[in-house]
């Protein structure tokens, strides 16, 4: 007699496995389906072609009702199995039909995950699973207006990318730093964000939803920040959970899935488990390979065959029109494996291998995925690839070819794109003059056309414009790259910022091609600071890329301790400041008091927990924190001047004051500390700071340049200045030049001796127009720069810095 | 192994770490920019120095006291410098996260 093999779903999975079954040995069961569904076997995959209108229903169809019946099939379409009675071996569904089974298949795929946020039951809240789930998005597209997709993966941005086609208004939501980090590392994610931007996706990274607006239906999507975002339609796509609570009630072994061994068996050896809902040695799958390799084994156990299933490496490819991307393995990071990356800015490639012991282990390639399939060949049968390994990386066809060309991003840019900021000068410009002229040196390019020819710092550009444009016959000076993730300067890495408007650390690191995917802890903070520098109003700055002490406010000290430094404006204080100060240290008994060179008082061997309450008491005593730990405005310091000394011209402390009131906050490439003097016999030592003024009774006295550090140097004479309004914007211009241009950890001493003292005369002193645009920028950006950090801190900012993760006591331990 | 849970991977900043403190000193729990998860002694092989608080890149740290750079992976330093820290087991299960403690830690408790 014939055996019954009956199947709970009718998805992909048991599709293959029956047409496998099929081949093998047709005719080997009587085969019932229970499909909760009212449809057949469609290829969920191709989900997001129907909702984009890129396909429609029928082209999706892998089994039509015919298949069925010619392989003599028994389809209970909308039929809900309720119960599974291993004793007596029948299945029922909800409508009450109960049949016998001598072996049984359970397939029921997977329930996505709908987060228990207020709101999410109302009308207009989708998941995105299946065919009706589509059917609701398209028919709310057709009034259009504005849709939210919680959740930036693979099925959250096709959702957005398929409404987006049909007319919606799409915004992305999703929790973490960068979108599908489960399949691609933090440079890829900028590229495909970038994408789908372009597309008119907007993407909200790092939002977490507090709550679903809306009383009838939805209306919109409240973030925890506050933000909210109108919309009509919400699609949550945060994941899937094993559907296998069927199993679970049938007293079968279930962990997250439904367990079974190698040959998808599970602790019934009647039942097996296929598919979405099945865990194979810990690990529930949801892509369709591993899936399909499964059901081959089923399908050959079924008929009396022992075929393992060993587990499935699995790639993923975004189905999104136009984007190319490939994802497969294992690509963290690690001292035993080497990465090899290629990034061709202009093309907007991105290509990652992760090798261990001249293996591939991961991949990841976006823009250009042709070799994808080669490299997971390579990745699945473990292929040594220590014979090809330095064309490896440009692909299959690509065998024995030339080294990357170092000056494919400034070839890349626009024929508009500046290339000299003090003297105004593009690129096509430059190019023009050395092909119009036949200029062969630098000094003939700077005597045509002026660029480079003022501060300098342009020059590896200039010179890299020479070698495109004139080749070999070009052999430009060596510029020393700002790290070994680049063979770019740091001058050359500021200007293409500026030139390709590049906006965040990964947008730099692909542009320009950075050779790591992470960077280092020698270019992150670079590029962090130029960033906030470039883009005051736009740039988030990277806290993870800043050293300990601008991420925690606070002076790290040999014994991990912190010191604290409040701000004394011009050094002055008063007896409530000290009282304040006297009983903190009382209350945290910080160890040691110190007044500084800078004239305030310096608060050490502070617990880093403490750091937050330390700064609430300060901050109640009026103190804001005083930066002693920055690359930015420190001190100024000051001289009691004509207030109290009889020696003194003008008011030195309040000019001062004035200045630190104006500059605090400001980020620098190093650190800036300034003085004023009331009379030239100096008792600030205005003359060895980096920027100086020593009062006279015909105005002020700027200088700028000194050292008295490493270096010991006194200061160069900027200019004279009559009132202190002048003296302020003057200074607060030289500052702003110096932000600009200098390289990072550059003091103001050794940027204006490589530059020239009288070029930044020049453009401070001399040019007006120059000397306001400085100003003006440098106004702008204090906007967003003069926040008090220790009374964010205190407020609940970066909470996690100043807690440990947890606590271990003894007995814990000894448990 | 003794797995103590210490919390879940979304308390650890990406490229960053926390610290979990332990009867035999400080554990510095790092999560890489992919998601990896190490632990190590919270405690530069060269003059002590804090790792926690340093500069992650790749699966490394830079210590923030004078610039060694340590393996997350083996606690060895890289580069021309030589030293080694401690490495702890860690166990990352669906972003919960455990650490195993050796026996010193056991012994301590006795």
């Amino acid at each position: 007699m014939t055996e019954k093999l009956v199947i709970i779903g009718n998805g992909m999975a048991p599709g293959r496995m029956l047409e496998e079954l099929f081949e093998k040995a047709p005719g080997l069961y009587d085969v019932t389906i229970f499909n909760a569904e009212p449809r057949v076997n469609y290829d969920r995959i191709m989900l997001s072609p129907v909702l984009s209108g890129e396909k429609a229903y029928e082209d999706i169809v892998i089994h039509g009702d015919d298949w069925y019946e010619t392989h003599g099939v028994t389809l209970h379409k909308g039929a809900r199995v309720t119960g599974i009675d291993r004793a007596n071996k029948t299945v029922t569904s909800a409508a009450g039909v109960t049949v016998a089974y001598d072996k049984l298949v359970i397939a029921t795929g997977s329930n996505p995950f709908i987060i228990p946020v207020p709101g999410h039951t109302l009308p207009g809240v989708l998941a995105y699973r299946d065919l009706d789930d589509v059917e609701t998005m398209l028919t709310a597209c057709r009034t259009g207006g504005p849709a939210v997709v919680i959740g930036g993966g693979i099925l959250g941005l096709e959702a957005a990318y398929g409404l987006k086609r049909q007319g919606m208004d799409v915004t992305v939501i999703h929790l973490s730093d960068t979108i599908m980090e489960r399949q691609l590392d933090p440079p890829a994610a900028y590229l495909l964000e970038k994408a789908l931007t372009e597309r008119g996706i907007d993407i909200i990274t790092k939002a977490n939803t507090r709550q679903i607006l809306g009383t009838e239906k939805v209306e919109g999507v409240e973030l925890e920040d506050g933000r909210i975002i109108p919309a009509h339609l919400v699609v949550m796509a945060v994941g899937i959970r094993p559907s296998a609570q069927l199993a679970r009630e049938a007293g079968l072994a279930v962990n997250r899935g439904i367990v079974v061994d190698d040959g998808m068996q599970t602790s019934d050896a009647s039942i097996f488990a296929l598919g979405e809902c099945a865990e194979h040695r810990g690990i529930c799958y949801g892509l369709v390979a591993p899936l399909y390799e499964s059901a081959r084994v089923l399908a050959d156990r079924l008929v009396g065959g022992s075929e393992e299933y060993k587990g499935s490496v699995v790639n993923t490819k975004l189905k999104v029109t136009g984007i190319n991307l490939f994802s497969a393995g294992d690509f963290g990071e690690g001292p035993d494996r080497e990465e090899i990356v290629l990034r061709d800015a202009n093309a907007g490639i991105y290509k990652r291998l992760i090798l261990k012991d001249n293996r591939i282990i991961g991949a990841v390639l976006y823009g250009e995925t042709a070799d994808g399939s080669w490299f997971f060949d390579m990745l699945k049968r473990g292929t040594d690839i220590s014979e090809m390994r330095d064309t490896l990386i440009f692909g299959q066809a690509y065998q024995g070819g030339s080294p990357l060309d170092p000056t494919a991003a400034v070839a890349a840019l626009p024929d508009d794109a500046e290339i000299c900021g003090c003297n105004g000068v593009c690129k096509s410009k430059i190019v023009g003059a050395i092909t119009g002229k036949g200029l062969t040196s630098l000094d003939d390019v700077r005597a045509h056309t002026k660029a480079s020819a003022s501060c300098g710092s342009c020059t590896g550009l200039v010179e890299q414009l020479m070698v495109v444009t004139l080749g070999d016959a070009y052999n430009p000076a060596a510029v020393t790259p700002m790290c070994g993730c680049t063979h770019l300067g740091h001058d050359d890495v500021r200007h293409l910022i500026k030139a390709k408007s590049l906006k965040s650390i990964p947008a730099v690191m692909q542009e320009l091609e950075w050779k790591t995917s992470c960077g280092c802890a020698k270019c992150r903070p670079a590029l962090n600071y130029y960033l906030v520098c470039d883009w005051p109003d736009e740039y988030a700055d990277d806290y993870q890329s800043r050293f300990i002490n601008e991420r925690v406010h606070a002076n790290i000290q040999k014994d991990g301790t912190y010191s604290v430094v409040p701000r004394m404006w011009g050094g002055v204080t008063s007896s409530a400041e000290l009282r304040a100060i006297a009983d903190v240290v009382d209350k945290f008994e910080i160890p040691m008091v110190k007044v500084t060179g800078g004239q305030r008082i310096d608060m050490l061997g502070i617990q880093k927990e403490d750091l937050p309450a330390v700064w609430a008491d300060l901050g109640k005593a009026g103190f804001v924190s005083g930066q002693a730990y920055a690359k930015g405005l420190r001190t100024v310091k000051t001289c009691v001047g004509s207030d109290w000394c009889r020696f003194g011209t003008q008011d030195s402390t309040g000019l001062g004051i004035k200045l630190e009131k104006f500059m605090w906050g400001s980020w620098t490439p190093a650190k800036v500390k300034l003085a004023v003097s009331g009379c030239p016999r100096n008792c600030a030592e205005a003359t060895c700071k980096d920027i100086g003024v020593i009062c006279v009774d015909s105005g002020y006295e700027i200088h700028f340049a000194g050292a008295a550090g490493l270096d010991i140097k006194g200061t160069e004479v900027l200019g004279l200045v009559r009132t202190e309004e002048e003296a302020l914007e003057h200074i607060v211009a030289l500052t702003q030049m110096y932000r600009e241009n200098a390289r990072y950890l550059e003091r103001i001493y050794k940027w204006a001796k490589r530059i020239g003292y009288a070029e930044i005369r020049r453009q401070i002193m001399e040019d007006e127009v120059k000397r306001k645009v400085f100003y003006d920028r440098f106004v702008f950006s204090q906007k967003f720069a003069q926040v008090d950090p220790w009374s964010e801190r205190v407020s609940g900012k970066d909470k996690h810095e100043f807690k440990p993760m947890a606590t271990i006591g003894y007995s814990q331990a000894a448990e | 192994m003794n797995w103590i849970s210490i919390g879940h991977i979304n308390e650890i900043p990406r490229r960053g770490a926390r610290c979990v403190k332990t009867p035999d000193g400080k554990i510095a729990v790092f999560r890489t920019a992919e998601d990896q998860v190490f632990a190590i002694e919270d405690h530069c092989p060269h003059k002590g120095g804090p790792l926690s608080q340093g500069i992650v890149h790749d699966a490394s740290v830079t210590c923030p006291l004078h610039n060694f750079v340590i393996s997350l992976e083996t606690g060895k330093a890289l580069g021309a410098d030589e030293g080694q820290v401690k490495t702890i087991p860690v166990r990352n299960v669906d972003g919960e996260l455990s650490i195993a403690l050796g026996e010193a830690a056991l012994v301590a408790a006795e």
